[in-house]
């Protein structure tokens, strides 16, 4: 009686809480994240960026190819012709509007193979969260990334 | 039987239901409101309710590596009464609708909403005529998360969000008399926007 007792349930439970004590002890698991983010993977996918050449130009030429790869229809372009007096792109049309519908995207990435100038790239930025919809359409402003610093030692 | 939708059931998630306190509530419930709001954000019990792909997501969000239980929220309840919040993952379709709808029913106040997801959210790649274009045309949503799926580190920033809005809310206090101390009272107004609040005007 007292032999069964200790083969059938005490080892199981002996064997079960070994496994348990043996994690307990181990390396931990967790990223805490507010503090601490986890490494991410160098092709992760995330918030769009438009990206610009060295001497600041756009490299968006508005071709509307992103628009037409996208499987959900996100994101929109509006393009308009360059001038001399008015240059954003090196070609002959740039981007007047690109905007881009960051809830209903689900972050494929077809818009970054798509894009002849490798204007548009998606980046690791997942903190989206936002209280309403309206704060989710990222316009052209939101998605250019900022005019490179000019060093006035090097390129005066 | 499927049940339609005729009437919304009027209710706003975020304001709870204590009309008579509207005014003076503010200096009397203030020190209470910071205890009660404590309570609340830290003890976000969710709703199971993965539909889809991003439940995936939302249990490994509940696993060791994300660890939700940093934030009080570990305990997913399978009973729509016992739960806070409920975290819409995945995409809802049309006969699921008011199935959602009652469960959300049945979670008592004050309730809030996580739509998880671009399919839950807007409809995502399913823009048919059998997926619901965004939840909130059902219930009030407070929070929305982008991503298909979100990972799990991007619904954490949803719960701590969602826990900064609890955060700044007051006790007996219509959310529309203090509409500049409130962080987004926009949420989820389309339902919102079929109250007939004749006591309060909603100030845009």
């Amino acid at each position: 009686m007292i032999g069964e007792v200790v083969r059938d349930v005490l080892k199981p439970i002996g064997k079960g809480l070994k496994i348990t004590l043996r994690h307990l002890l181990g390396p931990k698991q967790t990223v805490f994240y507010p503090e601490e983010r986890k490494e991410q993977f160098r092709r992760t996918r995330w918030r769009h960026v438009l990206l610009r050449y060295e001497n600041g130009l756009e490299r968006c030429i508005g071709c509307s190819l992103c628009a037409g790869a996208c499987p959900v229809r996100c994101i929109y372009v509006e393009a308009a012709e360059n001038t001399d007096e008015e240059r954003y792109s090196p070609g002959e049309r740039y981007a007047k509007r690109y905007e881009i519908n960051l809830l209903r995207c689900i972050y494929c990435g077809y818009c970054q193979e798509a894009c002849p100038t490798g204007a548009i790239v998606l980046r690791e930025d997942y903190e989206l969260a936002d209280y309403t919809r309206e704060s989710f359409i990222a316009t052209k402003e939101m998605l250019l990334e900022p005019l490179p610093v000019r060093d006035p030692v090097r390129s005066p | 039987m499927s049940k339609r939708i005729e009437k919304v059931a009027l209710h706003d998630s975020a304001t709870p239901s204590l009309p008579g306190l509207a005014m003076g509530g503010g200096v009397l419930l203030a020190r209470l409101d910071d205890l009660v709001n404590w309570a609340r954000r830290n003890s976000l019990f969710p709703l199971t309710f993965g539909l889809a792909c991003c439940a995936i997501e939302m249990m490994s969000a509940a696993a060791a590596r994300f660890d939700i239980a940093r934030f009080g929220s570990e305990v997913f309840r399978a009973s729509p009464r016992q739960a806070d919040v409920m975290i819409v993952a995945g995409r809802v379709s049309k006969k699921m609708a008011p199935v959602l709808r009652q469960i959300y029913d049945q979670m008592p106040s004050p309730k809030w909403v996580i739509s998880m997801g671009a399919c839950a959210s807007c409809g995502g790649i399913f823009n048919n005529y059998a997926i619901v274009q965004g939840v909130d045309q059902i219930v009030p949503v407070d929070v929305y998360v982008p991503g298909c799926p979100p990972s799990p580190d991007a619904l954490l920033y949803a719960l701590i969000k969602l826990q900064q809005k609890i955060r700044a809310q007051r006790l007996g206090m219509l959310l529309e008399l203090k509409p500049k101390e409130q962080p987004a009272i926009t949420a989820g107004d389309r339902t919102r926007a079929l109250q007939p609040s004749s006591a309060v005007e909603v100030s845009k």
